[in-house]
């Protein structure tokens, strides 16, 4: 018989076999990662978007001038010999009062029903009344935050069940606070102060925020945005368009490519041994985190920005040279404006894996707890020099504290990070579109 | 020197002599591509340079503006004088040199700005215009010259790179000739145009030949008989022969001509 061509032979059906076997490959591949991405975005969303709702109770606080005023001048300075301990009572008692105004009864202990407030509550009303003396002697109506336990019974964390075996909390409290709650004293609102509010204690989980993290991390994006990109730029600019090619800028080469993959704990230690120890710059600075991760993004710019050059058509350098531009002009003038949307997106992936670092700004002391907004300058400590935390070290930190309300503070922070890498990827991908020229 | 010149004078014919190229050797690497090239080029001429793929005709055009400065491995012995000055002296600025001797390449290859800037940067970069109505003047002047000012003037602000690949091309004859250069260097400038673009920038090169030494490489032995006055046929790296057109084609003297022009090797 002879071949027809509507006869498949066994050669051709074994090639479209194969054809169709590698695609069901690559699609279950792109399955399964996206089945991950589902999984691991769920997960986090599901623990994290609590952090973004906080309870508080709305409270009249009489604030008595024989106990916060006793010299009665009204002086802030006087006045602040008072220390939260003795706003506690103050504030318990308010609550005890607004029980027995909303007609509530409990077996509680007035003493229980106190640990109801966050303790995070006596400082934020201090510092008010601190803030404004003539408040003294009045009652004023105060949001004040519930204890985390509290906090948890509305966000389903803390159950009767959970609440019995726990020491800090009992389902009487559990019980008043549902009640409370429906007579509109407890409500659950958005949150601003997660992204205001500094780190807190172990005991006041409630209180804790992104506040100092957020700013670390953009004094340190600052400080890797000054630094890498215009050394990344001009090293490559140097190497790819007016070093002679020879052994020495293949080993330089080489060897840029080698740092891009050197890990980056490794960045760590080299900064904990010459920023800190060497140079003596402030341990937990964002100037030594901004460093150590300018070294680390460094061959990542380098590599991007040779790329984008290298992509730029030697016609156009040709052009430039032909009608009497020098070396320099060529690539100013000519290949640089083309090279520019590549540059910039390797730059903004670059400063997005940095600020999703974690490891080195571990080593060089970014964990630390710390309380205080870092001033970008100071005179004592200079440009960033002040003690400061990062985003990813703070998702690392809380994750180690031992109460579970710390479990959503620390997916709230892991959002909070992806939504700053997704508005950088974003920016990217913006501004290759928008600046993208065809030649 | 002086008796030189005047001994060049004398040589030449009717002519001047423009540019002058004497045992020009090339290598790239360990290649020798440019062997012992002598050839003598008169202003205001049309000169084609013919002959086979890799013959040498593309790298012996891009030493006269020094272009091969910019490939690393190129390397040029010999002696180029373009009005008895040798374009190779140390003293000798590439840059100041390229602005006298223009090229158009084989691919057109404008920036991808506006034809106005296309025209304009290369007058801005040599400060030849003093102000803004100067350099509009030199963007008017040089694509009525590349006979594209009536296709382009109500267009300035658009894309060189959204016209045709005749348009483009003529384009890049404008901005080479912005310049004012006093040769034209042109490296197959129609090998990758349409039959009626090629004829445009043919009856533009003979336009071009008033005001410049012009110097074509072409693949095209038709176009260097369409628009050439003198004809260098180069073989394998060397100069074979370099006469008046119509002597190269109706009267080769050498065999290696004969053959290629008529199809026998190339």
């Amino acid at each position: 018989m002879k071949n027809s061509l509507l006869v498949t032979d066994a050669r051709t059906k074994k090639r479209n076999a194969k054809e169709a076997r590698f695609k069901a490959y690559g699609l279950s591949a792109i399955i399964v990662a996206m089945l991950a991405l589902a999984v691991l975005l769920t997960s986090v969303v599901n623990n994290g978007m609590s952090a973004f709702q906080q309870t508080f109770i709305t409270l009249q606080v009489p604030l008595p001038a024989d106990k916060l005023d006793k010299v009665g001048n009204r002086d802030p300075a006087d006045m602040a010999k008072v220390t939260t301990i003795g706003y506690n009572p103050i504030l318990r008692d308010a609550l005890v009062a607004e029980v027995e105004r909303q007609g509530l009864t409990t077996e509680l202990s007035a003493k229980d029903i106190g640990e109801m407030i966050s303790k995070e509550a006596s400082a934020t009303v201090r510092d008010r009344v601190l803030a404004n003396p003539d408040l003294v002697g009045q009652t004023v109506t105060f949001d004040i935050l519930a204890s985390g336990r509290i906090d948890g019974v509305f966000k389903g964390r803390v159950t009767m069940e959970s609440a019995a075996l726990d020491g800090n909390t009992s389902p009487e409290a559990l019980i008043l606070a549902q009640q409370l709650a429906e007579a509109g004293v407890i409500e659950t609102k958005f949150n601003w102060n997660f992204f205001t509010a500094p780190d807190a204690s172990d005991q006041r989980p409630e209180a804790a925020g992104l506040g100092v993290a957020i700013l670390g991390s953009l004094y340190m994006m600052l400080v890797v945005l000054f630094l890498a990109l215009p050394i990344g730029v001009a090293s490559s600019i140097y190497l790819e368009e007016f070093a002679p090619k020879n052994r020495w800028t293949d080993l330089i080469e080489v060897n840029i490519s080698n740092l891009a993959a050197v890990p980056s704990i490794v960045y760590g230690i080299l900064g904990l041994a010459i920023f800190i120890n060497f140079m003596e710059f402030n341990q937990s600075s964002p100037l030594v985190g901004g460093l150590v991760l300018t070294l680390m993004t460094l061959p990542t710019i380098i590599i991007s920005t040779r790329a984008a050059l290298k992509s730029v058509p030697p016609s156009i350098r040709d052009a430039a040279l032909g009608v009497g531009a020098s070396k320099m002009q060529s690539v100013f003038h000519h290949v640089l404006p083309l090279a520019a949307p590549g540059i910039l997106t390797g730059t903004i992936i670059g400063l997005a894996q940095a600020l999703g670092e974690t490891a080195p700004l571990l080593l060089i002391g970014m964990v630390a707890f710390v309380r205080e907004y870092p001033a970008a300058f100071s005179p004592e400590s200079g440009l960033f020099g002040e003690a400061s935390t990062a985003l990813p070290v703070q998702v690392y930190n809380w994750t180690q504290r031992s109460d579970p309300a710390f479990v959503e503070r620390a997916s709230g922070a892991i959002i909070t990070l992806l939504v700053f890498l997704l508005i950088m990827n974003a920016v990217a991908i913006y501004l290759r579109r928008r600046f993208e020229r065809r030649w | 020197m002086e008796d030189m010149i005047h001994m060049d004078r004398a040589m030449s014919t009717q002519q001047d002599i423009k540019i002058s190229a004497r045992n020009v050797q090339v290598y790239y690497g360990d290649t020798h591509a440019i062997k012992d090239v002598s050839v003598e080029i008169d202003d205001k001429t049309v000169t084609a340079f013919i002959g086979p793929s890799g013959c040498g005709k593309s790298t012996f055009l891009r030493c006269i503006n020094r272009m091969n400065d910019t490939i690393d491995i190129a390397r040029v012995t010999g002696d180029i004088r373009i009005d008895n000055e040798d374009i190779y002296d140390p003293k000798v600025d590439p840059v100041q040199l390229r602005a006298k001797v223009g090229m158009v390449f084989q691919k057109p290859n404008p920036f991808p700005k506006s034809i106005y800037d296309n025209v304009a940067y290369g007058p801005k970069i040599h400060g030849l215009a003093r102000n803004k109505a100067d350099l509009d003047e030199i963007v008017e002047k040089s694509l009525r010259k590349a006979a594209l000012w009536n296709e382009a003037k109500d267009r300035l602000d658009a894309p060189g790179t959204g016209l045709s690949g005749g348009q483009q091309q003529r384009l890049c004859i404008a901005r080479a000739i912005a310049t004012a250069p006093e040769v034209l260097l042109m490296d197959e400038p129609c090998s990758a145009l349409d039959p009626i673009a090629t004829a445009q920038v043919e009856e533009l090169i003979d336009e071009l030949r008033q005001s410049f030494s012009v110097v074509i490489v072409t693949h095209s032995m038709q176009q260097a008989a369409r628009v050439s006055q003198k004809t260098a046929f180069f073989h394998l790296g060397n100069l074979v022969e370099y006469d008046d057109t119509d002597k190269i084609f109706t009267n080769p003297q050498d065999p290696r001509t004969e053959s290629y022009i008529s199809g026998r090797i190339g």
